[in-house]
Parts: C-alpha cells; sequence; structure tokens
C-alpha cells in the first residue's frame, strides 16, 4: 500500500495542526491490548495488541555454560520471526531485515546491566547459567512494531517463570544440578528495568510517536528509544532522512518523556493480572 | 495533553456485539449441512455432497424461492455491474491502468473509459497514452463504477461522469464489503460538513465538501496547497472513528446510520473514540435510534 500525494499532505497538515486522522494528539498513543502466559508450553509469553499490530512473544530456558569471558552472567537471545499472515512483503525472505534490526536493538537495549541484570541467571559460576530465548512472533502489522515488540517483550518477561535449584552435584567434571520438579516452586525475572522502547516519527517539521502504517509512509526517518528506568540504553535512526542535531536532542527528550509514561501504565496493567483469567486468540 | 495511554487486559474486553434482544442468526460454518431435502437449489457459498446441501463459506442463509445462498459477512469483494468502487492505482500499463479494489484480482481502468481533460469525445491519440502517468499514477485513488464483469471474475471499471475520478485531499478507511448497504448512491454530501463515498468494494473515501464544479479536466487535478481547516478535519475525524466504531459491531453502513453515528458520538472528544467503551456505546445507541426508525 503506496499513498498518494494528497493523501501525504492530509497527513501532513494535520501532523502540523496537532490532530491526526484518527483524532489524536502528537503524543497520543492508541489504545492496546495485552495478555500474559497465552502459550501454554512456554515459560512465559505475552501477546501484544495495538490497534492492528499484533505480537505474540514466548520464552524458552535451558540450562547452559556461560561465555567464558562473563563466567559469572547468564545469557539472553531474541529472535524475531515475521509472519507471510502479517503483510504480504514478508513472504518469502522479505522480512529478514526487519526481523534482524528488531533482535539487534532489543539485544542492544538489555545488555546494559542498568536495564537487565544477567548475573541473576547464573547458576554456578563458569560452569552452568541459565539460558534465555525470548521468541517474538510478527502476527499483523500495523505501524509501530518497535513499541509494541519492546512492551510485550518485557510482559513476557515478567511472566517467565525460572524453576528454583535446589542444589548442586560436582563429581570432578561432572555436574548435576537438582532442579525444582513442583510446577510452581518457581523465581520471577527482575524486569522493573527492563527497557521500553518508543518510536519517534519525524514528519514534516513535527514529531509524533505511535505513527499508524500511513504515518509511517510520510514520514522521513524516525529514532527509536529504549528507555530502561530513566536513562536511554539504546538509540536507533530508522529510515532515509538526517535529523538537525536541535530536532534530534527534541526528538530524544519527547521519546524519553513517552517511555516514562508508557513504562508506567504498563506496570498498572501488569499489577492488575490474576492468574486463570486467560482467554486465548479464540474470543 | 496527551491523552492518558490505555492498556488493557484480555480479559476486560467489551463485547461487540448489539443484536437486539440477544437475537442472533443462524451462522452456517464451512461444511455445515444446510438442508438434506434436494428439492432446493445450489446458490453462492453453497455445494453438494452426498445429497446434501452444505455451506462452504462461513455466513448467513438467505433463500429466494428454491435458491439458497450463504452470503459470507468477510470476504474479497464481488463485483456487480453498476457499482460504485474507490480503489487504488498499482500499476500504469499500455491503454489500462490496474486499480486495487480489495477483490481477487485487480481491476482494470482502460484509457478508452475515461473523460480526459477537453472534451466528452475525441480520439485517443498515442500522446495520450504517453501522458497517461500524469493523469494517473502508481498510489492514486479513484472513485469509479464497475463497467463490466470479465469472465475470470475481474472487473472493468470506468470513470466516465464528473462525479467519477481521482480523489484529492481525505482519508481512506476499509471495512468488510457486506456492511456496505447497497443504495441509489453512495456519494453523499452529509450535512455536517464532509462527503462520503461509500464504495461497494468497503473502501470508504471521507474528504471535506466538494463542490461539484462541471469542468471536464477537475478529475485529474489535486490542490495540494489547500490546508483543510480544523473543523473540517474534526468532523473527519469524527466521522472516520464512528464509521470504525459501526463496522467493529457489524453494523450496515449508509447515509443514515452514519449520521446517527456521528450524532450519538458528540458526547465524547475525537480521539475517545479509539476506545472501546466508546466504539459500542456508539454502536448501541445508533442501533436503537435504527430500530425506532424501522417501528414508526
Amino acid at each position: 500500500m503506496s499513498l498518494c500525494e494528497a493523501e501525504k499532505t492530509f497527513v501532513l497538515h494535520g501532523v502540523e495542526e496537532n490532530f491526526r486522522l484518527d483524532g489524536r494528539e502528537r503524543e497520543d498513543y492508541r489504545p492496546m491490548e495485552l495478555e500474559t502466559d497465552i502459550v501454554l508450553h512456554a515459560f512465559g509469553s505475552a501477546r501484544l495488541r495495538l490497534a492492528n499490530t499484533d505480537v505474540l512473544v514466548a520464552v524458552k530456558i535451558e540450562i547452559d555454560v556461560p561465555f567464558p569471558e562473563r563466567s559469572k552472567e547468564g545469557k539472553l537471545e531474541f529472535f524475531v520471526d515475521c509472519s507471510a499472515n502479517a503483510t504480504p512483503d514478508f513472504e518469502g525472505r522479505g522480512g529478514e531485515d526487519l526481523a534482524v534490526e528488531i533482535a539487534n536493538t532489543l539485544s542492544s537495549a538489555y545488555r546494559s546491566k542498568h536495564a537487565f541484570d544477567l548475573t541473576k541467571l547464573c547458576i554456578l559460576k563458569g560452569k552452568k547459567c541459565w539460558k534465555v530465548y525470548v521468541d517474538i512472533l510478527l502476527l499483523e502489522c500495523g505501524g509501530n512494531l518497535f513499541d509494541a515488540v519492546s512492551l510485550a517483550v518485557k510482559a513476557a518477561l515478567w511472566n517467565t517463570q525460572v524453576p528454583k535449584v535446589h542444589g548442586v552435584n560436582i563429581d570432578g567434571n561432572n555436574i548435576e544440578l537438582n532442579v525444582s520438579e513442583e510446577l510452581y516452586d518457581c523465581d520471577r525475572l527482575d524486569v522493573k528495568n527492563a527497557p521500553v522502547m518508543v518510536t519517534v516519527c519525524k514528519i514534516g517539521e513535527k514529531c509524533i510517536v505511535d505513527p499508524s502504517v500511513a504515518e509511517e509512509q510520510c514520514s522521513v526517518g524516525s529514532i527509536v528509544v529504549a528507555v530502561s528506568g530513566d536513562k536511554f540504553s539504546t538509540v536507533l535512526q530508522t529510515g532515509t532522512g538526517s535529523l538537525h542535531p536541535a530536532t534530534l536532542m527534541e526528538s530524544l527528550k519527547l521519546g524519553h518523556r513517552v517511555a516514562q509514561r508508557l513504562d508506567e501504565a504498563l506496570w498498572a496493567t501488569l499489577r492488575q493480572i490474576k492468574p486463570g483469567q486467560d482467554v486465548g486468540f479464540l474470543k | 495533553m496527551p491523552q492518558k495511554i490505555q492498556i488493557r487486559l484480555a480479559s476486560h474486553r467489551v463485547s461487540t456485539s448489539v443484536a437486539v434482544n440477544q437475537r442472533y442468526p443462524k451462522i452456517f460454518t464451512p461444511g455445515e449441512v444446510i438442508t438434506s431435502q434436494n428439492e432446493f437449489m445450489r446458490g453462492h457459498g453453497t455445494y453438494e455432497e452426498n445429497s446434501d446441501l452444505k455451506a462452504s463459506v462461513a455466513g448467513v442463509r438467505q433463500q429466494v424461492n428454491n435458491l439458497i445462498s450463504i452470503r459470507p459477512l468477510k470476504s474479497r469483494y464481488n463485483g456487480e455491474v453498476g457499482d460504485v468502487v474507490v480503489g487504488r492505482i498499482t500499476e500504469v500499463q499500455q491503454k489500462r491502468w490496474k486499480v486495487a479494489t480489495n477483490s481477487r484480482l485487480d481491476s482494470v481502468l482502460l484509457l478508452s473509459s475515461v473523460n480526459l481533460p477537453g472534451g466528452e469525445l475525441r480520439r485517443r491519440s498515442a500522446e495520450d497514452e504517453h501522458m497517461m502517468r500524469q493523469y494517473l499514477q502508481e498510489g492514486d485513488l479513484i472513485s469509479a463504477e464497475v463497467q463490466s464483469v470479465y469472465s475470470d471474475g475481474s472487473l472493468s471499471l470506468h470513470t466516465r461522469s464528473f462525479k467519477y475520478g481521482k480523489l484529492s485531499q481525505g482519508v481512506l478507511v476499509k471495512v468488510f464489503p457486506s456492511l456496505i448497504k447497497r443504495s441509489k448512491t453512495h456519494f453523499h454530501n452529509l450535512p455536517i460538513g464532509a462527503s462520503v463515498i461509500l464504495g461497494n468494494n468497503g473502501f470508504i473515501w471521507i474528504c471535506p465538501i466538494i463542490n461539484n464544479s462541471e469542468d471536464g479536466a477537475s478529475g485529474f487535478i489535486q490542490n495540494l496547497e489547500e490546508v483543510v481547516p480544523r473543523q473540517d478535519r474534526e468532523t473527519i475525524g469524527r466521522i472516520r472513528n464512528c464509521i470504525l466504531s459501526l463496522s467493529q459491531s457489524k453494523m450496515m453502513l449508509y447515509d443514515t446510520s452514519i449520521l446517527y453515528a456521528y450524532e450519538e458520538s458528540l458526547k465524547y472528544t475525537v480521539p475517545e473514540l479509539l476506545v472501546q467503551e466508546a466504539m459500542v456505546d456508539v454502536a448501541i445507541l445508533t442501533q436503537q435510534r435504527l430500530c425506532m426508525l424501522e417501528d414508526t
């Protein structure tokens, strides 16, 4: 889908006027819907729907050997899969570039120890650690993928249950872990500072957040900021256009402000979750 | 002042149903037996197996005398001659444009079925062929009428009237084609200050009021300099959100239902109409008013 010039003009004037196509202001988000614990056989999962953007995230963990240079840390890996159901553009290898870009941005956002403490995933220094696989499936694209993915990832990690390790038997080079067999004998991950990403989209002279597909087409470039707590963890520029330093500073400030509101809203929702409320896809 | 960011839990989802007295029509699923009596004729959306008549799509049953057909809610657009459609140009070819109209195959707009600038009847020269991209290029939106249906189901369109042609500034909304109510006219200048084109293919175009100036060239000119004033923009945004509210609750779309929804929505601000509760509320109130209109 590509817009014609007149439609683009209409969007552009709307952004100038601070009244977008659906009536939102420049800093407004579309309502979202969140659900956790949706994949039964995963350790943690979440699904987030933002207008037409639909993201499913599942977390899987397994025991692994830590990297020799980071013997005290566990591992965290992201994988993004673009389903061809989302948009015909993803058919074949079409979505690969986008998938790699999202996965790389996520891993760089989570790399800092202020954002996510990997040492908590260590079981036995230098020998055993947990490896966390975060699998992200894009089911539908309605614009603003980065924000939706980051929120869904945070919710899925919040939902993840890591089995407790009760004891370790070391016999020479043989290490045996005594992992709890109880279903509910689990630890939660600490995701308090897990980063939230905000896409700041530059349309004309102004910057907006949460662009729809039409607005993404009108933009010359956008900046994705990942904010953890009150600090930036990653900044990424997408699109072809370049930004004036003043605009860049402005959009960073905007992204920071919005990310904190977004984080607050996510926590308010996560606190409401009670077990056994799952709805699933069919309804 | 930006609005609060809303993240709702799936378990708190609101039901979008607006059925009166909870009366739902029976919905057949593909493969479901409609009838075992073989005096009925097989219509669209059905097939015969082991002397049973079965549904091939998910939808409601419609019967005309002995002919049974199943009308699906969600489907691609099946065009009929005379339908008004809104479409987007996807390709410029020799002597024809390809138009995406939400059907299974792209529709065709022949160079000979458009009104070119400078007079009603004139020969299409080779020069016109070279100029085709100046008239309509990829991405442009047009309104047109279905001229004929080819044997493979693809449509041939024409814009040989002043009301059809290239669309200028406005918003396109996409809904299911089955939600558009067929009526005498699909072009509406609503008294609230906006024009709406309800394409039979489920594409709805909302734009500021069009002044029908009767010069032949107007069909290909877009005014990109003109800024749509704030008030028009709010009306357009509100109509857009109202149409989405109605279509979310699977209500038929025509001028009256859109007008009623607009009037009922006035107690909300435009961005508030993105919230589920407000959308369902508008749909229910509209449904009630439409029922009252039917009763009297």
